[in-house]
């Protein structure tokens, strides 16, 4: 149940990260100007990236808890 | 800046501090302390798909098209988040049955198939090639720029004979690394840990470069954007262009990278065949996409700060990243990045030679050798070392065509194009994979065509237009198309436009490769074997291993010839180890020379394919093993045998059910006769006790007075013929219920039955002032009984309707009359009725109407129960209707006697 419930949660990120970092949303942030320095497309792009990786650390951290325990 | 000398002297003191790691890691690996078993090792192997291409190429790529590079990054971080149900589900498979590279996988998957594991092999040399190619171009390159920083523009002919160096250093190098012995897993530990080294040293180099632009040159990302603002071309920089495709190049190039880092033979190496335990990808679906990010990080600032140093366009993109610390005096720093860029290389350079010779020497070559018959290759003792060979010859033969490829095609292409390219041609592959691990109807046929039709577009689209530059095709070739025909040109095929050359090649070859793909598999019914293999391979995680329908074969092998064959490829001393380790986990015995086990025989089968590859290794057991699928009539048998086990079984249950049933009446009639033993008891006990209470009164007092006397002796006297007559009753019920009553059967007037009955009972109506009716219906008729019977019957309901009728204005009435060949006969009171429910138990044995309601029930509770068993030997029915506060009306028929009719 668990397990079926974390397969989920991956399926729904990859839709997620698929659905961010292509068009259209991606074209959203093809804008020109800078945020801290960064042009803001580059900005967007490694945020989104991060985030993805983040919530891939967390549910695998669940998974990896729990075969420990 | 740099003396070639240091250059070299650093180069080499390099590799032989990997060569150290990989040795310390060999001998670990041996003593079994495994210095790679872990997360963190497993992540940065994987981090060999970041080659010379992202260390050179990235920064090139973005002063091209912008972030367009990033794709390559993000594709594998998607991917990657997906590995739990693709990558370890690849990797179950794998190891359960040893699979050895991308090609041993395809071919096993369908049916090990010799043909479609060489043609995945042919693919995947055709298509890596060129990588590899580029992986010799940026280390020649970057070792020209190092050594001459103005002769970067120049033609190379005079350092020609670097790249053939490099190319034959990087030969010996894998050779060195990957083929020093055979191993029926393919696991090479010590290579995988100087290769996390090498994924370290190169983010290290990046990073330093990285963080000295940045903020040695420039003070913080800011800074540097701000004045990278000025330049002309910035907004290409910064932003995806509006030109049209240009997004439908992007998703294109996430997907295909998204295949890449599945089936690039380099990733599935490290990813699958090295991989130690399925955990470690827990870790590294995270740890290895931040990898990832971390590289990616400093690309724009390297590739801003290129343009800004080198405005005149006089330095190529692509060795921004040495030219930039050279110009600025930095030796050390410039030294540190040709390292990484080295390292960047020559991971993968190994690794995919490593990858590639296993299957250019399983899938190809090896399948030829052995059908060849006059070599008489399967009766020769050792064939390990001539594996080796094979393998060391592929390796230096991969180099070479690298090598000439990177001649051919010239130096104009930039890095990125060139991997790009062999991404495309293992995507190829994706339709075969990942149709294989969850589809069970894909066919050989299918992904043999879907390959084959995908392979073709590439080779059309990607590789003949390459060459174009090598002077190998004419410039017509690419811009009016073969023979003119315009139709036909490999980049606009079909007058496709406006998609980039690699996307343009993606969309028509998935086309056609899946479009094959599925049709095929839909159509085509796939045979014995490849069905056991589909089923292997997509319930991977729902087997286990006793289940495997590889046991359905029936084989038969000698052991001594299992043996010897193992041992001629792995040699002696690995086969008994193998064995042994066998033999621990399944307690076989080795008594006989013959085995009939197909498990056995699946392991020896499955221990030769780690070292040959599954379709040569299914041929050489087929050498000797007598093993045939089962035939229709062995099938129809089982068919039969089943099918009998679930008649019987169905009878079975039906016996059960039977068993269960005559159980429960059993357990009823035991708690009926308990029941009815404790009663009688009760019954019997109560005008005993009532006698015996009152003789003791009489015999304890002789001066009673007379009066009294006679009224206790009259209740003695009563209490005694209640006595008999229970008795009398309980002797008739177990007689009439064991079938040993002794029946008198006569002619008899049942109207005469009745008269007599009342004429008993006549005291008791007179007593009770009860009215009598009589309603008889003439003639009368006679029937065949019991007179005594029948006469208690008749007895037993006049006394019960006396008994519960009115006790101030009783009435009874008595009724008969003829329904069809039955006379019947009712006997109704005007009492107090009796309710539904005990209407129908009221004729069991010791069940009396509202028992509880009223205390002690009148009657022994056995006279109904008599009743009916007399009326129903005579073949008669009784039964009751009655409703509560209307009286109760006793009816039954009994047959007219056959003279009569």
């Amino acid at each position: 149940m668990e397990s079926k419930n974390q397969t989920n949660l991956l399926i729904s990120l990859f839709i997620l990260g698929s659905l961010l970092l292509n068009f259209p949303i991606l074209s959203l942030f093809n804008l020109k100007g800078f945020l801290m320095g960064v042009p803001l497309l580059y900005f967007y792009i490694f945020t989104a990236w991060a985030l993805l990786v983040v919530l891939i650390g967390l549910i695998m951290r669940k998974t990896t808890d729990r075969e420990k325990s | 800046m740099l003396a070639t000398k240091t250059i070299l002297f650093f180069s080499f003191s390099y590799i032989a501090l990997l060569f150290a790691i990989a040795y310390y890691g060999d001998k670990k690996a041996d003593a079994g302390a495994s210095i790679i078993s872990n997360p963190y090792i497993y992540a940065l192997s994987l981090a060999v798909y970041c080659t010379a291409w992202t260390f050179y190429g990235s920064v090139g790529r973005a002063v091209a098209s912008g972030p367009n590079f990033l794709t390559i990054y993000l594709g594998p971080t998607l991917m990657i988040g997906l590995s739990w149900f693709v990558l370890r589900k690849i990797i179950r498979i794998s190891k359960t049955y040893r699979i050895t590279s991308i090609a041993d996988f395809i071919a096993s998957r369908y049916g090990k198939s010799t043909t479609l594991g060489g043609l995945v092999a042919i693919i995947a040399v055709v298509g890596i090639v060129p990588y590899i190619s580029l992986q010799l171009k940026a280390i020649s390159r970057g070792f020209l720029t190092l050594t001459n920083h103005s002769a970067v523009a120049e033609q190379a002919t005079v350092f020609a004979d670097t790249d053939f160096y490099v190319a034959l250093l990087l030969a010996v190098f894998s050779i060195f690394f990957g083929t020093r012995h055979l191993d029926v897993t393919e696991r090479h530990e010590g290579l995988v840990a100087a290769i996390a080294f090498e994924s370290v040293v190169k983010l290290a180099a990046f990073l330093a470069l990285g963080l000295f632009v940045t903020f040695g040159l420039y003070n913080g990302f800011g800074d540097l954007t701000r004045q990278a603002a000025s330049l002309p071309n910035a907004q290409n920089l910064f932003n995806i262009s509006m030109e049209p495709g240009t997004y439908a190049n992007w998703v294109f190039q996430i997907f295909v990278s998204m295949m890449a880092i599945l089936f690039l033979p380099r990733q599935f190496q490290v990813a699958v065949v090295e991989n130690v335990n399925e955990k470690h990808l827990n870790k590294a679906m995270w740890l290895f996409p931040l990898y990832l990010i971390i590289i990616n990080l400093f690309v724009l600032p390297v590739a801003l700060s290129g343009l800004l140093h080198f405005p005149d366009g006089n330095v190529d993109p692509d060795t921004f990243v040495l030219a930039l610390p050279m110009s600025q005096g930095q030796p050390v720093l410039t030294l540190l990045v040709f390292i990484g860029g080295m390292s960047a290389a020559t991971g993968m350079v190994i690794v995919e030679t490593i990858a590639l010779s296993t299957m250019i020497c399983n899938q190809l070559v090896m399948p030829v050798l052995l059908r060849f018959e006059p070599l008489k290759l399967p009766q020769r003792s050792d064939l390990s070392s001539l594996i080796l060979t094979i393998r060391r010859i592929s390796i230096i033969l991969l180099l070479l065509l690298g090598y000439i490829y990177f001649r051919l095609t010239g130096e104009y292409h930039p890095l990125v194009s060139i991997g790009l390219q062999s991404f495309v041609a293992v995507t190829q592959f994706a339709p075969s994979v990942l149709g294989g691990i969850f589809w069970k109807d894909a066919t050989r046929s299918g992904a043999f065509w879907g390959l084959t039709a995908g392979f073709g577009i590439w080779i059309y689209t990607l590789f003949l237009p390459s060459l174009v530059q090598g002077g190998l095709l004419p410039e017509s070739f690419i811009s009016q198309g073969p023979w003119g025909i315009e139709w036909l040109r490999p980049y606009q095929l079909f007058g496709l436009q406006s998609l980039s050359q690699k996307s343009h090649s993606v969309f028509w070859s998935m086309l056609l490769n899946i479009g094959l793909f599925v049709g095929i598999s839909v159509f085509k019914q796939p045979t014995a074997l490849e069905h056991t293999q589909a089923a292997r391979f997509v319930d991977i995680f729902k087997r286990s291993e006793d289940k495997d329908p590889a046991l359905m074969w029936r084989v038969q092998a000698s052991l001594p010839a299992l043996k010897s064959l193992l041992s001629r490829f792995l040699g002696e001393r690995k086969t008994l180890m193998a064995l042994k380790a066998y033999n621990r986990q399944k307690k076989i015995g080795w008594e006989n020379d013959i085995i009939e086990d197909a498990g056995l025989i699946a392991h020896f089968e499955s221990l030769l394919a780690g070292a040959i590859g599954s379709a040569s290794a299914r041929v050489m057991i087929a050498t000797t093993v007598k093993e045939e699928p089962l035939g229709i009539d062995e099938v129809m048998d089982m068919l039969d045998e089943t099918r009998h086990a679930i008649a019987y079984s169905h009878e079975l249950e039906k016996a059960t059910a039977e068993l269960k049933r005559v159980n429960e009446r059993l357990t009823e009639l035991d708690r009926l006769k308990d029941d009815f033993i404790a009663t009688v008891t009760h019954e019997l006990k109560t005008p005993l006790t009532s006698v015996r209470s009152l003789t003791e009164i009489l015999h304890a007092n002789p001066e009673l007075p007379l009066e009294q006397r006679n009224q206790f002796l009259s209740i003695i006297v009563k209490e005694n013929e209640r006595l008999s007559r229970l008795i009398t009753q309980v002797l008739d019920f177990q007689k009439i219920e064991s079938g040993v009553a002794d029946w008198q059967l006569d002619h008899i007037d049942i109207h005469a039955i009745i008269e007599d009955a009342l004429a008993a009972s006549a005291q008791l109506i007179q007593e009770k002032q009860i009215q009598l009716d009589k309603d008889f219906t003439r003639p009368h008729h006679t029937i065949r009984g019991d007179r005594d019977r029948l006469i208690q019957v008749m007895m037993n309901l006049i006394s019960n309707a006396i008994k519960f009728c009115d006790q101030e204005k009783g009435h009874i009435q008595i009724r008969t009359a003829q329904e069809n060949d039955f006379i019947r006969i009712d006997i109704t009171d005007n009492g107090a009725g009796i309710h539904k429910q005990d209407q129908e138990i009221i004729f069991e044995k010791f069940r009396q109407a509202n028992a509880a309601k009223e205390g002690r029930p009148p009657g022994t509770g056995l006279g109904l129960t008599i009743t009916k068993q007399i009326i129903e030997f005579h073949e008669g029915r009784i039964w009751v209707e009655s409703e509560p506060g209307k009286g109760t009306a006793f009816s039954f028929i009994l047959p007219i006697s056959t003279e009569d009719k």
